[in-house]
């Protein structure tokens, strides 16, 4: 008789103590909790953009093109005489959205895969791994700027292709895990009661392999902030009049001589957002595997 | 050893035949006729029709296919849309110009990276150390094109010591170069810093160190030659990170590279280049990968295939 129900579960006050014991080396790690601030000031900024930005993202004012920081413009005007902080408010709205998505798209698709590669192996193993090694045969950004060209220009055609471009490094992630957690002993338990593939996949090992996910997911979102704006910049992301970081530099750049804070304060932002993620990501990785510190 | 190299070419062949199948679905999988892609948007109606029938586009995919690689085996990659030019002929005519750029990037990153990791390691909890592993978290947090204008904005524009866009003396190789070599830079610090911590542990440095060997024997023959190997592996992997930020870079500095070409092309919907370019980068990144993991093998013996 199939007996379906978790085996070898630590108690419930181990379990807490583990994840308690991980925050509180998150919580001592400075570097950690300054990636935390900066992200949480970009999610602040994002949602309350609407209130907090002085002016309208996309109204231009032709008689002031260009113009140079001042209080009533504290970032300056852009070539069309757009608020520069508004649309910088506004675009931590898209580049967040384009990092959560783009990073699910990669989890929801890449998790299963490797998940099902490595607890299976055999000619399904194969048959993944060899797929995995054509899409990792581009580089990221070059095989994100394929997918563009093919689906055409866009946002949501950017979250798609920096997702699918991604999903190659969950499989691998996933994967290697499994292959190593499959063999444990509880596993093996869950298996002699008669749990079915299903169950051990998504109960037994999947929430083992949480840690390395959440760290490399972290980190994801930084690269897909890096890589959109990249798009963006070629030309390729979101379509003005779109306050999206890569696609203001990338606008902005023409006038680089006569006004260079229209290029330098959305690089900034790129750069501030993905060092938050950047920082995040390295301390959880500490405070979730401390035998890789070093 | 040998078992494992020759194990390794043969990996490569569906990676090969893989790039090839996705080059080939780009352009039919856009949306509208393929041969008005491959034609370019003003041909006219007998040369689309041509472009049909050459291609064969009118015949089931496989078919489509053979004569893709037939073609792409004889080297011919078609004619691009914009110029008129074989499509051969404008890559290989930009090509060494990326090669030139990537290389000149790898160089920098290598030293730079190397040498701080070295320092950071022996000198850990240093000032050194912290401040050069917070430039590395810098080097990898900024784009790499956002990087290329400031740089362009401070030594180009305001302080005019090198020129901002162009190709042709080493002036304007220095900028480009900077800008695409910082993320490789900092990674590899990181990686050489990590690596060297660990092998500066091992029994035989204590060993080396017990003989009375002078530090820098210790530090630059003992440990930095085992702590490199997996340094060489990261630098290889590095490529992919150049070859992909080699076109971000081109854009910004106008460098004529098949970075550049490509972008132009994609936003000139001159398809044929587009392919042309993309399978030109991909090779060359997988082929380096072999190469990689082909000298890993050399430097440390103990790697087999799984």
């Amino acid at each position: 008789m199939a007996v379906d129900r978790p085996v070898a579960k630590p108690k419930e006050s181990e379990q807490i103590s583990q994840f308690q014991e991980a925050l509180r080396r998150l919580n001592r790690n400075r570097m950690a909790l300054v990636g935390l601030g900066i992200i949480s000031l970009f999610v602040l900024c994002a949602a309350l953009a609407p209130w907090i930005a002085p002016h309208d993202p996309t109204t231009t004012s032709l008689r002031h093109t260009l113009e140079g920081p001042s209080l009533q413009n504290p970032l300056g005007r852009d070539e069309l005489g757009r608020d520069n902080l508004s649309r910088i408010l506004y675009g931590a709205r898209i580049s967040l959205s384009i990092g959560l998505i783009s990073v699910a798209i990669g989890t929801l698709v890449g998790i299963p895969i490797g998940a099902i590669s490595g607890y299976y192996g055999g000619k399904t193993d194969l048959l993944v791994q060899r797929l995995i090694d054509i899409m990792l045969a581009f580089p990221g950004i070059l095989l994100a700027i394929v997918i563009v060209s093919t689906l055409g220009v866009g946002l949501p055609n950017v979250m798609i292709a920096v997702g699918i471009v991604s999903i190659p490094i969950y499989v691998r992630l996933v994967r290697g895990s499994v292959l190593s957690i499959k063999e444990q002993e509880y596993v093996s338990a869950a298996r002699a009661l008669g749990s079915s593939d299903r169950r051990i996949i998504f109960r037994h090992i999947l929430p083992n392999c949480l840690g390395p996910i959440i760290v490399q997911s972290t980190l994801q979102i930084a690269t897909a902030i890096l890589w959109a704006a990249g798009l963006g910049f070629l030309g390729l992301g979101a379509q003005p009049p779109t306050p999206e970081w890569g696609t203001m530099l990338s606008r902005g750049r023409v006038y680089l001589r006569v006004a260079p804070h229209v290029t330098t304060f959305p690089g900034l932002a790129i750069v501030l957002s993905v060092l938050g993620f950047n920082l995040l990501g390295d301390g959880l990785r500490d405070a979730l595997d401390p035998r890789l510190k070093r | 050893m040998w078992q494992y190299i020759v194990r390794r070419l043969l990996l490569t062949i569906p990676v090969l035949i893989g790039v090839s199948l996705l080059v080939f679905s780009m352009v039919r999988l856009i949306p509208g006729d393929p041969a008005t892609a491959i034609a370019g948007v003003h041909a006219t109606p007998e040369f689309i029709e041509q472009i049909r029938e050459e291609y064969g586009l009118d015949k089931p995919l496989h078919i489509q296919y053979s004569i893709f690689m037939g073609n792409l085996l004889r080297g011919d990659l078609g004619v691009s849309a914009r110029t008129g030019r074989p499509v051969t002929t404008e890559i290989w005519d930009t090509f060494p110009n990326t090669v030139e750029l990537t290389v000149a990037s790898m160089v920098i990153a290598s030293l730079i990276g190397i040498g701080a990791g070295v320092i950071s390691a022996t000198k850990r909890n240093s000032i050194f150390d912290n401040s050069s592993m917070l430039v590395a978290l810098f080097g990898v947090s900024i784009p790499v094109f956002w990087l290329g204008l400031m740089l362009m904005l401070l030594f180009a524009v305001i302080l005019g010591w090198f020129p901002a866009t162009g190709r042709g003396t080493i002036s304007h190789l220095i900028l480009p170069a900077i800008t695409l070599g910082t993320a490789s830079a900092a990674i590899i610090a990181r990686m050489t810093r990590s690596s060297m911590l660990e092998v500066l542990h091992r029994d035989f440095i204590i060993t080396a160190r017990a003989k009375g060997l002078r530090e820098q024997i210790v530090v630059y023959k003992h440990a930095l030659k085992n702590a490199l190997i997996p340094v060489v592996t990261i630098i290889g992997l590095q490529l992919g990170t150049l070859l992909g930020g080699a076109v971000l870079t081109e854009t910004v500095f106008a460098w004529p590279g098949v970075g550049r070409l490509m972008v132009d092309s994609i936003m000139a919907r001159d398809y044929p280049v587009v392919q042309g370019a993309v399978l030109l980068l991909a090779l060359t990144f997988v082929f380096v990968n072999l190469f990689v993991d082909i000298l890993y093998s050399f430097l440390d013996p103990r790697i087999r295939y799984e």
